[in-house]
């Protein structure tokens, strides 16, 4: 009898299964984006998709590094890098945030699992601070399908809700929900990303602590600082999409369950303050980020004490170097 | 001669000031922004730098050791003002647009660094050569880092517009994109000194012998702390 080193047993999880698991939870998101802001959304999400690959494989191959494009992460940032842009971006400019996602954000930090903040968020950051009017200028919807093959139909641009908050009413709030106004192609139909959402809980990918905290508290802390009708700043805007698909990615959250908690409130009070007193109109980038970089402290902070260790190991530290 | 030559060339890539020591990196971030701007604050930084180690090193027998900063400042205050006058007088333009970082090569560590490792140990000679090769490597870096920047981030150099107007990557003229070019530089520097696939280790200044050394800087305490004794007791 040939006995082997632990494990023993496996997860069936890997990397690209899960990876796999977000493609299909995001779809539904990127065919409503298709919907309404026509074909052009998915020449973008396309195009992203195929340069976030395309770097990832060009850095492996230049730096002899086993390649790693078949575990499908770099799909996943292409994708979510994708989302976040109006449909009318210029085609470089996305390319260029699909290079400061993959190779600025993930390889130099050593590639999947070893990025300290959000891929596809510091993608949209430098697209954000670089081209700020074409990522800001929203395409009015054009309902690609019931106009059967809307291709010609010229996208009009308009503010987006959050900035124009006449459009936002609650008579509006299932157009808003179902993501039928100007906005970036996959963060503006709630509905079809809870959606999303929720399937990747049903699979166990993600668990709902975070996405539960950081929305539950961002409505909570838009309230009591008096900032818009809480409900219609979740309808509108990218709060779901990070709440589900950004601030829960793995190498950037936290491990323990109270931290995720305490991450995950510190996104909402974040999230919160930018809208309500800041001068953008969305927080949910820049909350994700500044909770990214607080993740170690806060592992550190949470770490739970394994049984029958000391009660205040720091303590006995001090006195042994006394 | 040999030895010479090495103390010129130490700062230019070797002990370069601010991409291997990291000192004065703060006008590096600010200035590195416009091509002319950066020509400007190492022309003005390698005079002061030059100028200041020379008085440095021929004072350094009567400036007495506990003093020797408040000492070392005045020495470069007073050439700091000399260039903010001139530069006032007759580059109006760039006085504009270096504003408060001129005044604060005052406090600039590469300027108190040298003063202090270098010029107030060595000779006249020696001390002049440090202080212009040191200022020539912090000239270089900021001048190849504007010419990136400048070139990618608004698509002019020295002002000429080179890249038309609507495809430049604006990010890089402002602070994260000042930040991200360091860091790249920093990293390929290293890279190119690396010999034969091995990482180059940077000697600041020293040969890290702390035994044979009279100075109190402390490096070897590095490995001292309690975080490397518990790793080297983990080891053995």
């Amino acid at each position: 009898m040939i006995i082997n080193v632990s494990p023993h047993i496996r997860s069936k999880n890997t990397t690209r299964r899960i990876m796999l698991d977000v493609i299909i939870a995001l779809t539904p998101a990127l065919l409503a984006g298709i919907y309404h802001y026509g074909w052009r959304a998915l020449i973008v999400t396309a195009v992203s998709v195929a340069a976030c690959v395309l770097f990832e494989f060009l850095y492996e191959l230049i730096l002899k590094k086993p390649v790693t494009i078949f575990d499908l992460s770099a799909v996943v940032t292409g994708l979510l890098v994708a989302f976040n842009v109006p449909s009318t971006m210029p085609i470089w400019q996305v390319i260029i945030g699909d290079l400061a996602a993959i190779i600025l954000a993930k390889m130099l930090f050593g590639g999947i699992g070893k990025n300290f903040m959000n891929p596809a968020l510091v993608g949209r950051i430098v697209m954000m601070f670089s081209f700020t009017t074409a990522m800001t200028t929203f395409a009015a919807p054009v309902r690609t399908f019931t106009g059967l093959f809307g291709i010609g139909a010229d996208a009009v641009s308009s503010a987006t809700p959050l900035q124009d908050t006449a459009q936002l009413s609650v008579n509006n709030l299932w157009g808003l929900l179902l993501g039928d106004y100007a906005g970036t192609i996959g963060e503006t139909s709630t509905v079809l990303i809870v959606l999303g959402g929720v399937y990747l809980m049903i699979r166990k990918v993600i668990k709902p602590t975070i996405p539960v905290c950081y929305i539950a508290s961002t409505l909570l802390f838009s309230f009591l600082f008096g900032g818009t009708e809480p409900l219609l700043s979740l309808a509108a805007g990218g709060l779901a999409l990070g709440a589900f698909f950004m601030a829960t990615d793995y190498a950037t959250s936290p491990i323990t369950n109270w931290g995720r908690v305490i991450y995950a409130v510190f996104l909402g009070l974040v999230n919160a303050v930018i809208r309500v007193f800041g001068n953008y109109a969305e927080g949910v980038t820049f909350a994700i980020i500044l909770g990214n970089i607080l993740v170690p402290f806060i592992n550190e902070w949470t770490r739970p004490r394994p049984i029958g260790a000391a009660k205040a190991p720091k303590k006995v530290k001090k006195e042994a170097e006394k | 001669m040999k030895n010479k030559l090495k103390i010129f060339t130490n700062g230019l890539f070797k002990e370069n000031p601010v991409l291997i020591l990291l000192l004065g990196c703060c006008s590096v971030l600010a200035i590195s922004v416009t091509v002319s701007g950066a020509i400007g604050m190492g022309l003005a930084m390698t005079f002061v730098l030059v100028c200041s180690n020379a008085v440095i090193s021929l004072l350094r027998k009567v400036i007495p050791d506990k003093v020797r900063i408040p000492c070392f400042i005045v020495v470069i205050a007073a050439f700091v003002t000399l260039v903010q006058m001139v530069v006032e007088a007759y580059l109006p333009d760039l006085y504009e647009s270096l504003g408060i970082f001129l005044a604060l090569i005052v406090v600039n560590c590469i300027i108190l660094g040298r003063a202090e490792m270098f010029a107030s140990k060595n000779s006249l000679g020696d001390s002049v050569l440090d202080g212009l090769g040191m200022g020539i490597g912090y000239t270089l870096v900021i001048v190849a880092m504007a010419v990136v920047r400048e070139l990618i981030g608004s698509g002019t150099l020295l002002g000429y517009r080179i890249i038309p107007e609507g495809y430049q990557i604006g990010i890089l003229v402002q602070t994260p994109g000042g930040f991200l070019m360091f860091g790249i530089f920093m990293a390929v520097l290293i890279y190119v000194l690396g010999k034969h696939g091995k990482k180059f280790e940077p000697k600041i200044g020293c040969d890290g012998k702390c035994g044979a050394c009279s100075e109190n800087c402390r490096i070897r305490d590095v490995n001292e702390t309690p975080a490397a004794l518990k790793e080297q007791e983990v080891q053995s």
